[in-house]
Formats: C-alpha cells, sequence, structure tokens
C-alpha cells in the first residue's frame, strides 16, 4: 500500500478501494448519531418508558374495554377501593389467600388494578384517560412552539439588524411577564377545553426556542456554505430552508424533548390549580386536584389513609414522563453534538 | 460603569410599556361585560349600568381606555364638562382640539394601579398588605436555594465522578422533573397529617393575641421554603458544578498547586473564589423563579402572600388587581435581569465595555 494517491493510475486506485481495510461504508450524520444512541442504554430506556406510554394512551380505550370500567364510570359504593395489584400478586403468590377474593367480590368481579378515587371511578381507565389529553396537549403544544420559535428565531437571526432589533424586543418584553402568571390570567379569563389550553401553551411558550434558534442561526449564516449558495444567486427563503434551518435540526430536536417534559409540567400545574381542562375530562394535574382535598380522610376501621394512592400515582406518573422526556433530550444532545462526545 | 447603567436603565423603559400594553389589552380582550360581572344586582336600571359604563370609560375605543388606565386622564370629544365632572374627576374643554381632558387623579404612571373590584380598596395597599409573607417566604427560600446548592455543586465538582457526584447529579435532573406541586403536597401529607409534626399550611397558628412567635412561625416556614427552593437547589448545582470544574482545569490551579499550596488554600481562596463570581448573575433569575414558583407554592400551602392574591384575583375576574399584580411581578423581573446584568457587567468589564 505505498502508492501515492496523487500518483496513481486508475487501476490502482480500484485495487486501493477493494483493499479490505478500506472497505469501510461511509457514515453520515445520522448515522453516527443513531450508532451513539444505541449504546446508551439511559436513553433507550427513557425512549421505550415513554414508547410504552404512548401507546397505553392510545390503547386506552380498548385497556379500559377489557377491564370493563370507563374513566368517568363512577360508583360511590365502591368509592377508595385499594388498588388491586399489592393483594392479586399476593393471591396469586400464596400469601395472603383473602384480600383480593374480597375486594373482587366488592367490585362485582371489576378489578381495579390502581384503585378508584372518591366518586368510584376507576383510577388506572382515568390515568390513561388522562394520558391522553396530558399528553395530547404537551405534543401538539410542543409543535406549535417548535413552528413558531423556528421561524421566528430564524428570521431574526438571519436578517439581523432591525427585524432583529424588533424581534427581540417584542420577545424580552412578554418574557418579562412571568409565564405563570400570563397563563393564570389567560385560563382564568377563558376557561379553557384542551384544544384552546393547548393554543395557549403554545403561543405564550415559544420564546425560548426563538431565541436559541436566533443564536444558533447568527453562527451558521457566517460559514462558509452560506456565502457559497449565496454567491452562486440562492436566494433568502432557499438559503434559510435549505440551509440554515437543517443546520439547526440538532439543537430543534434536543430543545422539543425538554420542551414536551417543560410543557407537561405547566399543563399539570394549570390543571392542578383547577385552570385547566375542566372536570370531569381526567387530566394527570387535575386528578391530583382533587387528590389534595382528601390526603386527611381515613378508614374509620383500620386508620389507614383512603386517598394516598390517589395522591401517589398521577404524581409519580407525571415525574417519570418528564424525567423520560429530559434523559431523552440529553441523550439526544449527546447523540447529535460530536463535539461532546469526547468532552465527557 | 455609570452609563453602562444608564444604558440598561434606558432600555428597561420600552419593555415596561410593552409589557403594559400586552397585559393591558389581554385582559381587557375578554368575552363578557365588566359591568354585568360587577353589578349583578337586578335592580340596577339600565340607565345607571350606561352610566357607570361611562365613568369608567368602558364605552371606549382599546386605546383609550389603555391611555387612561396609564396616565389618569380620560379625552372624550365635544364639551361634555358637566356630565362628567365629579368630586374627585376634574374636568376641562380643550378648544383647539374639540376635546374634554378629563383628570380622574388615578393612571399607572402615577403609581396609582386602580381599585379592587372585589373589596373596593386600593390595589396598591392590598398588595402591600402581602408584601411582607411573600418577602418571607421568597428571602428564605432563596437562603436555602444558596446555602444547599452552592455546596452540593461545588462538592460534587470536587469528587467527580464520586458516588456523591452521581447522586447530586441524579437528584438534579430528578428535581427538574418532579413537579413542585405534587412534591409540595406529598411532603405536607408526610409532615403534616402522617407524622403530624408540622403544620400543613398558613404562615402562623391564629391565636387570640396574636403574638409574634418565631419557633410557631418557622415551622410554618421551613415546608413551603423549601418547596420552593427546590427546583432552584438543582439548578445552582448543576451550575456550580460546572464553574467549579471549569476552574480546576485553569492554569492559576495548577500553578497553584505546583508551587506547593495546601489543598485547602487552593480549594478555598483559588478555586472557589472565582467558582462564586458567575454565581452572580443567575441571582435575577433565580429571584424571577422565586416569583414565579411562588403563586403554586403560596397556593398548596395556603400562604397569604402575593402569588395566592394574584391567583384568586384571576379567579374572581378582579381586573384591577390582576393588571396592578402583573405589572408589579413584571417590574419585579426586568429589575432582576437588570441586576443580573450590571453584576456581570461588574465582574466581567468585557461586557460593560462592548
Amino acid at each position: 500500500m505505498s502508492v501515492k494517491e496523487a500518483e496513481a493510475t486508475p487501476a490502482q486506485v480500484k485495487a486501493l478501494a477493494l483493499a479490505p481495510q478500506l472497505k469501510r461504508d461511509p457514515q453520515t450524520f445520522w448515522g453516527m448519531a443513531i450508532q451513539t444512541l444505541r449504546r446508551d442504554r439511559l436513553t433507550l430506556v427513557a425512549i421505550g418508558f415513554l414508547v410504552v406510554l404512548g401507546a397505553l394512551a392510545i390503547l386506552a380505550p380498548v385497556i379500559t374495554g377489557l377491564i370493563g370500567v370507563g374513566p368517568n364510570d363512577t360508583n360511590p359504593e365502591n368509592a377508595f377501593s385499594p388498588p388491586y395489584l399489592v393483594p392479586y400478586i399476593e393471591w396469586r403468590l400464596g400469601l395472603d389467600l383473602e384480600t383480593a377474593p374480597r375486594l373482587l367480590g366488592k367490585t362485582d368481579g371489576v378489578a381495579h388494578w390502581l384503585g378508584t378515587d372518591q366518586l368510584g371511578r376507576d383510577q388506572l381507565a382515568r390515568l390513561l384517560y388522562g394520558g391522553r389529553v396530558s399528553l395530547g396537549i404537551a405534543f401538539l403544544a410542543a409543535s406549535i412552539t417548535l413552528v413558531l420559535g423556528v421561524t421566528v428565531g430564524t428570521i431574526a437571526g438571519f436578517f439581523g439588524g432591525l427585524v432583529d432589533d424588533v424581534i427581540i424586543w417584542f420577545i424580552n418584553t412578554l418574557v418579562s411577564i412571568p409565564g405563570i402568571y400570563l397563563l393564570i390570567i389567560v385560563s382564568a379569563i377563558f376557561k379553557p377545553n384542551p384544544m384552546t389550553l393547548t393554543l395557549f401553551l403554545g403561543l405564550l411558550g415559544w420564546f425560548g426556542t426563538a431565541r436559541l434558534i436566533r443564536g444558533n442561526v447568527f453562527k451558521v449564516r457566517e460559514l462558509d456554505f452560506v456565502t457559497a449558495a449565496r454567491s452562486i444567486g440562492a436566494g433568502s427563503g432557499r438559503i434559510m430552508l435549505q440551509h440554515v434551518i437543517p443546520n439547526s435540526l440538532p439543537i430543534i430536536i434536543v430543545n422539543a424533548a425538554i420542551d414536551i417534559g417543560v410543557l407537561i409540567l405547566v399543563e399539570s400545574a394549570l390543571s392542578f390549580l383547577g385552570l385547566g381542562v375542566q372536570p370531569p375530562t381526567a387530566t394527570w394535574g387535575s386528578m391530583l386536584n382533587r387528590a389534595n382535598n382528601l390526603m386527611f380522610l381515613r378508614d374509620p376501621e383500620t386508620g389507614g389513609y383512603l386517598a394516598l394512592h390517589l395522591l401517589v400515582a398521577p404524581g409519580l406518573l407525571i415525574t417519570l414522563t418528564v424525567l423520560a422526556l429530559y434523559l431523552i433530550g440529553d441523550g439526544l444532545r449527546d447523540a447529535l453534538d460530536p463535539m461532546m462526545k469526547n468532552a465527557r | 460603569m455609570f452609563r453602562y447603567v444608564l444604558r440598561r436603565l434606558l432600555q428597561a423603559i420600552p419593555t415596561l410599556l410593552g409589557v403594559s400594553v400586552i397585559s393591558f389589552v389581554l385582559v381587557n380582550s375578554t368575552p363578557g361585560d365588566p359591568i354585568l360581572i360587577r353589578t349583578f344586582d337586578p335592580n340596577i336600571t339600565q340607565e345607571t349600568r350606561e352610566i357607570m359604563r361611562q365613568q369608567l370609560g368602558l364605552d371606549q375605543s382599546l386605546p383609550l381606555q389603555y391611555f387612561r388606565w396609564f396616565t389618569g386622564y380620560m379625552i372624550r370629544p365635544g364639551d361634555v364638562v358637566a356630565q362628567f365632572e365629579t368630586d374627585s374627576v376634574s374636568c376641562r374643554y380643550v378648544a383647539p382640539i374639540g376635546q374634554t381632558v378629563c383628570d380622574t387623579g388615578g393612571g399607572i404612571i402615577r403609581g396609582n394601579l386602580g381599585t379592587s373590584i372585589s373589596t373596593k380598596q386600593p390595589v396598591w395597599d392590598r398588595m402591600v398588605e402581602r408584601m411582607p409573607a411573600t418577602l418571607e417566604l421568597g428571602v428564605a427560600s432563596l437562603f436555602l436555594t444558596l446555602l444547599l446548592g452552592v455546596p452540593l455543586g461545588v462538592l460534587s465538582a470536587v469528587r467527580q465522578g464520586s458516588w456523591f457526584d452521581n447522586a447530586v447529579r441524579f437528584l438534579a435532573v430528578v428535581g427538574n422533573a418532579v413537579p413542585a406541586f405534587w412534591l409540595g403536597i406529598m411532603l405536607i401529607f408526610l409532615f403534616g397529617v402522617y407524622l403530624g409534626v408540622l403544620p400543613t399550611g398558613g404562615r402562623q397558628t391564629l391565636t387570640l393575641d396574636n403574638e409574634f412567635d418565631l419557633v410557631d412561625r418557622l415551622r410554618h416556614l421551613i415546608l413551603p421554603a423549601f418547596i420552593l427552593a427546590f427546583g432552584g437547589i438543582a439548578g445552582i448545582s448543576r451550575f456550580m458544578r460546572t464553574e467549579t470544574l471549569e476552574v480546576i482545569r485553569t492554569d492559576y490551579i495548577r500553578t497553584a498547586k505546583a508551587k506547593g499550596l495546601p489543598g485547602s488554600r487552593v480549594w478555598f481562596v483559588h478555586a472557589l473564589r472565582n467558582a462564586l463570581i458567575p454565581l452572580m448573575t443567575i441571582l435575577g433569575p433565580a429571584i424571577t423563579g422565586v416569583l414565579t414558583g411562588a403563586v403554586i407554592t403560596e397556593t398548596i400551602f395556603a400562604w397569604p402572600g402575593m402569588g395566592r392574591l394574584t391567583f384568586s384575583a384571576a379567579v374572581q375576574r378582579d381586573y384591577p388587581m390582576v393588571l396592578g399584580a402583573v405589572m408589579f411581578f413584571s417590574l419585579l423581573t426586568i429589575l432582576g435581569n437588570l441586576l443580573s446584568d450590571i453584576l456581570y457587567g461588574v465582574v466581567d468589564p468585557r461586557v460593560r465595555l462592548s
């Protein structure tokens, strides 16, 4: 292999290319990113969790159909039923042969795996249906913030000057009003349904994304390939769509994952305050709103707290979902930023 | 330095103006009739409602309403002095422009935020009444944030890669993902209901003589302050870890170690001092975070502060109250960011000269 490339004849080049050491498939940016992701077990677990959760939420009608309960089926006689899951396991393992059949007998054979709330509604069914609303709102609102943030951020960063000054003044002004107050006012006044709440969250949530994209576009527009594109006569629109935005994609994707997590937190906080989606529609936040008022209730016979399962389950689910999204965001950042790989 | 501060101050003015326009338009674009909301009394006639509407300027266009809210001056076409002049409103007909100008004595530019609809008290008085509680909670939680966040971050950087470092980093990620309100109610359940060692809410135990009892106050303060500080502790510990790691890798630390200085001197004099400088720059966002979080924390813990006041005003549609509170919080946010910028200029000369 001592042939110098510059002096090589076509035949030698061909032979070189066939040499087994050099037979390596070309790697693309995205291919490398996926390879990194494959080795990142924590991120894979987070993605898996989110996929399962999403599938469960989408299949909510089927699952609740199998159990035989709806999310809004009330049964006052069976309020505050404890979760069936633990007694069931004990029953199957032969540790406790009484509790599970007794619970089942009380509910006419319907298994309330995560117990029931103050109206006897099945918590699992409500969590699944609530997941549809909470996840749906967060994903849709995140796509709104993404579209608005990327568009405005790219325009501000690309054109700079007066356009940038006006846009940045506008963003700085809106950011000066603490976001949660803005949302509280809007939702207290307009009493949102899931659709309008999505709109509010989307329309009031894009400022950070826009700033981030703007900063990146400032960097990208100075690069040589932009100058090259301009010199062969490409217009601003084409440069933005073909060169600037694709080069912001890694930032956009990482930001989207974290943004969805933040939106889930904000939506649940609003619903917890009673300002989000109105009852009887279940969301994770509004389920906690009810549970919060019931935490003092105790069983007159056993003295156990009746609403503990209602307090724990929705909050845990919110935490795990948001955690999964943050971890995915972190994992994607590592995978999509080759410079970061060696830094850690 | 003076010129830098002045420039930043001047830049804050258009922002504040923008905030006032946006919040005014937002609150006033609500569906429904504000007069009907204010006067559900069926005995009030339509004419009375119409007069009230005119006196409050609600029949005017939105820009004129904003002008009145902002400056306190109401402008109406033609000579209508007799119609609008009352004990508190003085009107004058300005012939050249053919308009009557009435001075209503209000206007946020003169520091008058108007009157709350629900209690008929001045908005400012209601806010002042609640300020000490919010201040108490805010200062306590900022104190907790720094007291816990800084040592956690620095220690995890010093012990980089150890179990302690991993635990702190894990806590920081989880801390960002836990909804503060859920953590709040879980802690209320644990300490207030199950163990019964701390109160479940409020600022003090109600007694007949309302005597100041420090222990009682602190017992009420600890849970809300911790919940409000929680997100900040996660954020600051991560920030301090990054900053400390950066400082450790600098040449002057290597020099200090190489010339044989004792470890404690390297850590406390050379490393820690330089790692703490950037902390000043995130004080502004930290203040904003406390303000933003206060509304939820105060609502969970029934803390009689401004966040809860704003929340209940929004639910009751007490528009002047809501507007006043939003203007106040926005002003604080702007001042917080300004403080951050100025401190940044103090710390880093490159910033103030650019």
